[in-house]
């Protein structure tokens, strides 16, 4: 391999041949190289019989630490499933008020139902349960069905307007431009913004509450306070699921827009929906 | 006649891609070869206009055939800012959703563009140039076969643009980055086969005793690409006018073909095909022998013999079978050393020459190459360990690993050869500008290291993220959180490619004038001429 060609910088000889101008140096491989590699070819070996790794005919090696990633897998998640089994058991057994009720089982309930929550209700509710137009807020102690637990209950397992679910929570606003006049509603209109705000024109607020009177106290009440058996919500506190002001008042007198919720029962199984309730119950507007 | 054969063929095809625009059985698959049409009839235009009836002149059978270098030095550069233009563009494009433009510009089209664009139209061709640059040299041979070589380059540049208008007009087999369908796949078969022969035939046919050692590792990209590209690429298509095909495997084995496709596009593209350029390109700028003729060997058959088997690690914990992750976790880890041997010949031939570092900025650049070269294949083992794997598969920790060996090894080492090239391709004394290329480097490394710190911080955030549980053993994060916490990185991220793309910007410049004949009076670099006889 040496040659009589010696490299005149570094004094060591090179192995004589020469391609456009570069030579190449005769030197060793360094040591701690070839050592470092050599141990890697051990470790290797060694992984190798330790852990699955070599292909036979019709199966592998299983290596002497009888590793299995599937086993990993059932192990760890029995390991989960056995310490979360007492308290899933009386989730199970027990009503959501008795639930609530037990320190140590609400507790599990509202981190089990957080977990559920970020998977199932984000996308709708938004990740801090905040809501946003057309989608309730869930923290407030504004409920349009109610915030009892179980009422919440009954609203996750069978949804708001869910057709397939004969117990799902149904109302249905009429569309009031079919039956009162343009006028009318624009005076209803003014006359609900009225009760949690100011208003642009004071004269309509009158007959406002005329028509109030004679078209919608029959589900909202006569306090426009709402009624939760009906699922009306309540006109005077201010919050509003499909925007604030007369023009969106009137938007949906006119043509109400009717979200639908589905019902999570069927999907999340019992248990679930019973630690999603108590979970939104303990967010702060639970009742 | 000149190009008489050659306006014949073209022609044909321009008709057959009309033909098949007219018949073809889907929508996207008609405006594609519309697209081949329109590509082939201006070609054949271009070639009509410069056709000459005179005898061409002879050629000379021992100088050098660099027309198709000179075109590949360009198309490089050319591509080069557009794929990285492309990446910053859907850097942007996660950090602020509403600059996807439905529906041929949104993110799901335009990523297979960028890491195309910049794997293979401008990897590849930084390879191709530089592999027939070197090949020629090193064995004191003319290319082989005639104007074969410009088949293979303007083959090539059909593939690039068939490939990349496919992916726009929504054509994917959804293969990660062997995303052409059958009938591209088909075509960059044969340009590549032509390149096999180009490269061998000049191989076979030098002047030299000995195969220098770049060539051997263009050797190896070039016949294992072939097989790589094939094998991944076996598939039936649902009819010989349309743009969809079915792989010939399914389920995991699908998966593992096309990972084990996918693995050793790194490494014999991204690993091997660009250690060649640096054995031949760091040697002849520093102007130092190699350091270790023993050690080149023993690494190159080691990288050769272990890169083939690491695929499976793209596969921890998924249906693949144990034994099969085991082996891929194991030869990734052997892999380390072999890859270092490339560093350590990389570095150790400057010994000597290490001063060059304060004067001559193209050898920083190679430098900083061959040093993220050694810091990506030191990285790509460790997580390649099904323990690191577990955080950091499927999380931007791999997007900052590729992209410190793509725009720091990859990158960097073209950029530097191209440098070294093009002065000499076009018979320049020198570069246009030395110090531009100083800004070159700076604007590139500033870019890599915040490119490649911002995702490994932000990766291994959205590993814990995912992963993080609460005392009651129940998830605490939602997916939309960990993408909500992902924001700031993106902007920092797209500031880093950014200033990459920007260091490009100037390179191009730089190289235009260079070819345009123009030299930039400058003042020498600080510490080429002594401080003495400056002050004089």
């Amino acid at each position: 391999m040496s040659s009589d060609h010696i490299d005149e910088v570094s004094g060591i000889s090179t192995t004589g041949h020469e391609w456009d101008g570069i030579r190449e140096l005769n030197n060793p491989l360094p040591r701690w190289w070839v050592i470092t590699f050599y141990m890697t070819i051990v470790w290797a070996i060694g992984y190798t019989i330790a852990y699955p790794a070599w292909p036979l005919l019709h199966s592998a090696t299983k290596g002497v630490l009888g590793y299995s990633s599937r086993n990993e897998v059932k192990n760890e998640l029995s390991a989960a499933e056995a310490a979360k089994g007492k308290y899933v058991a009386a989730i199970e057994s027990k009503s959501v008020s008795e639930i609530a009720a037990d320190d140590t089982l609400r507790e599990f309930a509202v981190a089990a139902g957080a977990a559920a929550f970020k998977v199932n209700c984000v996308q709708c509710h938004g990740s801090g349960a905040q809501g946003s137009k057309g989608f309730p807020n869930l923290n407030d102690d504004d409920w349009l069905w109610g915030g009892e637990v179980d009422q919440i209950q009954q609203t996750i397992a069978h949804g708001i307007r869910f057709a397939s679910d004969p117990a799902t929570r149904l109302s249905e606003m009429p569309a009031f431009g079919d039956i009162i006049t343009a006028d009318q509603i624009k005076q209803v209109s003014t006359y609900v913004a009225s009760l949690s705000g100011t208003v642009g024109d004071q004269s309509l607020v009158a007959p406002g509450a005329k028509v109030f009177a004679e078209n919608c106290v029959a589900c909202h009440g006569d306090n426009a306070k709402g009624n939760k058996e009906l699922g009306a919500p309540d006109l005077t506190d201010a919050i509003w699921l499909y925007g604030s002001g007369e023009a969106a008042i009137a938007a949906q007198v006119t043509a109400p827009k009717q979200g639908v919720m589905p019902a999570w029962g069927a999907r999340l199984g019992e248990t679930k929906v019973k630690e999603l309730a108590v979970y939104i119950h303990s967010l702060g507007g639970g009742e | 006649m000149k190009f008489g054969k050659e306006i014949v063929l073209l022609s044909l095809f321009a008709f057959a891609a009309l033909v098949a625009a007219g018949a073809g059985v889907n929508e996207p698959f008609r405006q594609h070869m519309w697209v081949l049409f329109f590509a082939l009839a201006g070609f054949t235009a271009i070639l009509l206009r410069n056709t000459e009836f005179r005898p061409a002149a002879p050629i000379d059978p021992s100088a050098y055939m660099d027309g198709p270098i000179r075109y590949g030095a360009i198309a490089t550069m050319f591509w080069g800012v557009i794929g990285m233009l492309v990446g910053v563009v859907i850097a942007l494009q996660l950090a602020y959703p509403d600059l996807n433009i439905q529906p041929w510009f949104n993110f799901g089209r335009l990523r297979p563009l960028h890491t195309s664009g910049v794997v293979f139209a401008f990897g590849g061709n930084a390879l191709l140039c530089t592999s027939l640059y070197v090949v020629q040299r090193t064995c004191r041979a003319r290319l082989f076969g005639g104007d074969l070589g410009w088949f293979v380059f303007w083959g090539y540049q059909l593939f690039i643009v068939m490939a990349a208008t496919g992916y726009l007009l929504g054509i994917t087999e959804s293969r990660e980055y062997a995303e052409p369908e059958w009938y591209v796949d088909i075509w960059l078969t044969i340009v590549w086969v032509a390149y096999l022969i180009l490269f061998l035939g000049t191989i076979l046919k030098r002047k030299e005793p000995h195969i220098y050692v770049a060539n051997w590792f263009y050797l190896s990209f070039i016949v294992t690409i072939a097989m790589l590209h094939v094998v991944n690429n076996l598939s039936m298509p649902a009819s010989f006018l349309g743009s969809k095909s079915y792989s010939a495997f399914s389920g995991v084995q699908d998966a593992l073909t096309q990972w084990w496709y996918g693995h050793n596009a790194v490494g014999f593209f991204l690993t091997a095909g660009f250690l060649g350029m640096m054995y031949y390109f760091v040697p002849k700028q520093a102007n130092r022998p190699v350091y270790s003729y023993r050690l080149s060997i023993v690494h190159f058959w080691a990288i050769i013999f272990l890169y083939i088997w690491a695929g499976p690690h793209h596969l921890h914990y998924t249906a693949l079978p144990d034994w099969a992750q085991t082996l891929g976790m194991v030869f990734s880890i052997m892999l380390w050393m072999p890859s270092w041997g490339g560093m350590i010949n990389g570095l150790m031939t400057l010994s000597g020459a290490w001063d060059k570092l304060r004067t001559d900025p193209i050898i920083r650049m190679m430098v900083m190459a061959i040093a993220f070269y050694g810091m990506s294949t030191f990285e790509g083992p460790m997580m390649s360990i099904k323990t690191v794997n577990s955080l950091s598969h499927y999380t931007d920790w791999t997007i900052g690993h590729v992209h410190s060996g793509a725009l720091g090894w990859v990158g960097m080492i073209s950029f530097g050869a191209l440098y070294y090239m093009v002065p000499k391709l076009w018979n320049r004394e020198r570069l246009y500008s030395l110090r531009l290329v100083t800004w070159h480097f700076w604007l590139a490394t500033l870019g890599i290291v915040v490119y490649a710190s911002v995702m490994w911080v932000s990766g291994i955030m959205q590993g814990l993220m995912w992963r993080e549980y609460d005392e009651q053993g129940f998830l605490v994060y939602s997916f939309a959180e960990t993408v909500a916490a992902m924001h700031p990185y993106y902007i920092m991220r797209a500031i880093g490619g950014a200033m990459y793309l920007s260091g490009a910007l100037i390179m191009a410049w730089n190289i235009a004038m260079t070819i345009l004949g123009y030299r930039r009076e400058e003042d020498p670099m600080p510490g080429s001429v002594p401080a003495l006889q400056l002050a004089r």
